[in-house]
């Protein structure tokens, strides 16, 4: 493995893999906070060409945190296929970036290698593609998901209706489903936020949802993003749920400070596969962005992106059904400004759909971000190119319980009009069943109006 | 090139699709008059003050009780209808403007005319700017030495309780609540005896630099009152931290919090004296956070 480089007559010297990996990342502030980044374009551009040339053996050999020492490298090493990383693990970063883009490559080839691909590799590529390489090495992944009902189709579309509520009001959050709903939201997940993370809370909000579903046929799932354990208990007191949730993060410290283990997420699909109400078989929903873990001081050294694409290669093992990327929820110490958020997008999406994770993306913003609300809708349709299999669904885009902007119903449809995607195939007749959407998935005359569910 | 008869075809089709969403009708042709566009001097409402909780926007709703019903039961903005499959003119117009009242209160400086009307000395942190404060909450809680000794002489460090505003993520909240709430706060701790540090003013201040300040005064409680982060709904929701003998680093649960202090909220003045309250608490305790059952 050869760390240094000359790059225009000057010598580029790096530390370690973990040196190259961070300063090879386009800038964001978390990295920059952390005093990893590359301090120039050309050190940053150095970074890169010297990443280029590692193999992924290298990078296998190198293991930026210890397995001994952390959990999530322990068990992303026991989970990588080495039957298929047998075959490329001479390829280098760079020659693995020109096989994705190639037209001889289908998604179909990307996804057979995707287990023998390391999540630090997956990163590594992404670190050295422009955001065009990473719409178009993404767009070829499509990695569908089933629970109740099958979401990531090709030619499909879906969302996840957010009808978060700053109190946990029961009527609040059904008229916000409601009218997610009629703008033809919901299709991924009815999914609320509690205010409350409690047993009986959790319970009440599952039901709430549940029975709407049931009264009005909706073909979809439901789920409350209590903390992991309050779902399971609630499901073991009798609530109605088909998925589970959980935010993952990158380093074994940082999932402490989620309060989660690698086997208490086995336990959870265990739980929802025994009492949960969805065939499945993907029956866990995860939550990750760039940042956390350095929000709490718990990066363990490695640069905020390469972290993310570790979640993705823990969250795979227990084939999820949803793994929702909203990395500019944290704030402007970890991503500054649009330009920021829209890269992390576009690196996240294509970094998961590479680990084969059915990838759903919530480019959000907070108020206290240069970021705005174009920049958002930019990053939004770039990752719509890209393929995502879902977004959120906020009314107006604007989240009143958990205070930042994320994509509304309007966005929802929008997306879906604009390149010709309908819903989840269930959720698309129910749609045009209820004269919702017409065969093109277009929005009816009627579509807009909650009080049709009153 | 687009003939004239095209344009007319596909400005009809637009029409008549508008008509089927039930968006309201098209503005009528303009008529040829004489100086039809003159200046005037009135002054348009102001979009941000209107109340959204019983503007109900979708044309011939299924079920209006309903709607009307529903809108009260939720602050999201429901009921918006939609132009195609995007917001109408006002709905956008009234998310961008709600966004930039957010967007100000985090990026303006509190003003040099409002320090020194409240008679507050100034201090910063090691922030050098707004920018640096956003990306560098480790600087946001520390003070360089000359400030440190600055705030030694000023302060004092004979103060049982040091009480101070810092600006955190919104200029707003400070500016509408602090000074109604430090007040009811002086008053409800000088009827007991207890003596407080004259109030002084945090620059970029996160609220770990009160760690900073214990540090620096030897003060046996801290209250910092600093501005949240702001929401679309409002901007001048302000907090109040408090600790007893902190330090740098000091666990977050050894905080205790009195947070959304607007007028939406807990009003400014009633929370000063509830914090007083939680001061000499904490004083007699000697506690605070998780440590203080409250």
């Amino acid at each position: 493995m050869i760390l240094k480089t000359k790059l225009a007559g000057q010598v580029y010297a790096f530390k370690s893999l973990t040196d190259v990996m961070a300063k090879a990342n386009d800038e964001k502030s978390g990295d920059v906070l952390l005093d990893r980044a590359a301090r120039t374009v050309t050190e940053r551009t150095a970074a890169k060409v010297v990443l280029s040339r590692i193999t992924l053996e290298d990078i296998y050999e190198n293991p930026l945190l210890a397995p001994e020492k952390d959990e999530v490298s322990r068990v992303l090493k026991e989970d990588l296929g080495l039957g298929i990383y047998e075959h490329i693990k001479k390829w280098t970063v760079g020659e693995l970036r020109n096989w994705l883009l190639s037209h001889e490559t289908s998604g179909e080839d990307i996804l057979r290698i995707s287990r023998g691909i390391e999540a630090e590799a997956a990163a590594a590529v992404a670190k050295i593609m422009t955001a065009m390489d990473l719409v178009t090495a993404a767009a070829k992944i499509s990695v569908p998901s089933t629970c109740a009902t099958t979401i990531g189709l090709p030619g499909t579309l879906s969302y996840r209706n957010q009808p978060n509520h700053p109190s946990d009001d029961l009527e609040g959050i059904k008229a916000s489903l409601a009218e997610g709903l009629s703008y033809g939201a919901g299709d991924a997940v009815f999914g609320v936020n509690p205010v409350e993370d409690t047993v009986e809370n959790t319970l009440a909000i599952l039901n709430l949802l549940w029975d709407f579903m049931q009264k009005f046929k909706v073909p979809t799932q439901n789920c409350v993003l209590a903390h992991v354990t309050t779902q399971m208990k609630a499901v073991e007191k009798g609530a109605y749920a088909c998925c589970l949730f959980q935010s993952l993060a990158g380093t074994q410290l940082a999932n402490d400070g989620f309060g989660v283990t690698a086997s208490m997420l086995h336990e959870a699909y265990d739980c929802i596969h025994k009492l949960g109400q969805a065939p499945g078989p993907n029956l866990l929903y995860f939550e990750t962005g760039q940042g956390s873990e350095q929000s709490i001081d718990a990066d363990g050294g490695v640069d905020l992106m390469t972290l993310e694409a570790r979640c993705y290669g823990l969250a795979r093992i227990y084939k999820p059904f949803m793994l929702n990327n909203v990395s500019g929820f944290i704030g402007p110490e970890t991503l500054y400004d649009g330009r920021q958020i829209i890269r992390a997008t576009l690196e996240d999406h294509f970094m998961g759909k590479l680990l084969g994770i059915p990838m759903g993306m919530a480019p959000c913003y907070t108020n206290h971000t240069k970021i705005n609300q174009d920049d958002q809708e930019i990053a939004t349709m770039l990752a719509a190119l890209a393929g995502a299999n879902y977004y959120m669904g906020v009314p107006v885009g604007d989240d009143v319980m958990l205070a930042y902007q994320d994509t509304s119903y309007h966005d929802d449809a929008t997306l879906r009009e604009l390149l010709g995607r309908t819903p989840a195939p269930e959720f698309f007749e129910w749609m045009k069943k209820n004269e919702l959407m017409d065969e093109k998935g277009r929005l009816t005359a009627k579509a807009g109006d909650a009080s049709i569910f009153y | 090139m687009i003939s004239e008869n095209d344009i007319r075809k596909y400005v009809t089709e637009i029409l008549k699709d508008m008509a089927a969403e039930g968006t309201s009708s098209p503005p009528p042709a303009a008529r040829r008059s004489a100086a039809s566009s003159v200046v005037s001097d009135d002054i348009l409402p102001d979009i941000v003050e209107k109340d959204l909780s019983d503007e109900i926007n979708v044309p011939n709703p299924h079920n209006l009780e309903a709607l009307k019903a529903i809108k009260k039961k939720t602050p999201a903005r429901i009921g918006v209808w939609r132009t195609g499959t995007r917001y109408l003119t006002d709905t956008m117009l009234r998310f961008r403007a709600d966004h930039a009242v957010a967007m100000d209160a985090v990026f303006t400086e509190v003003p040099e005319e409002w320090t020194a009307r409240h008679n507050l000395p100034k201090f910063r942190t090691r922030c050098e700017n707004k920018d640096i404060f956003l990306t560098r909450p480790d600087l946001g809680r520390r003070f360089d030495p000359q400030e440190a000794a600055k705030i030694k002489s000023l302060v004092g460090q004979n103060n049982r309780v040091v009480v101070f505003v810092a600006d955190g993520l919104s200029t707003t909240a400070i500016t509408t609540n602090s000074m109604d709430t430090l007040k009811s706060l002086n008053d409800g701790l000088s009827s007991s005896g207890i003596k407080t540090s004259p109030p002084f003013f945090v620059q970029y201040g996160r609220v770990g630099s009160e760690d900073s300040i214990s540090e620096i005064t030897g003060a046996e409680v801290v209250v910092c009152l600093i501005g949240e982060r702001p929401g679309l709904i409002t901007s001048e929701s302000m907090s109040a931290y408090l600790c007893y003998k902190a330090y740098l680093d000091i666990p977050e649960a050894k905080r205790t919090v009195v947070s959304n202090i607007h007028r939406g909220g807990t009003p400014a003045v009633e929370a000063g004296s509830y914090i007083s309250d939680l001061v000499k608490l904490m004083l007699e305790k000697k506690a605070s956070g998780l440590d203080l059952k409250l």
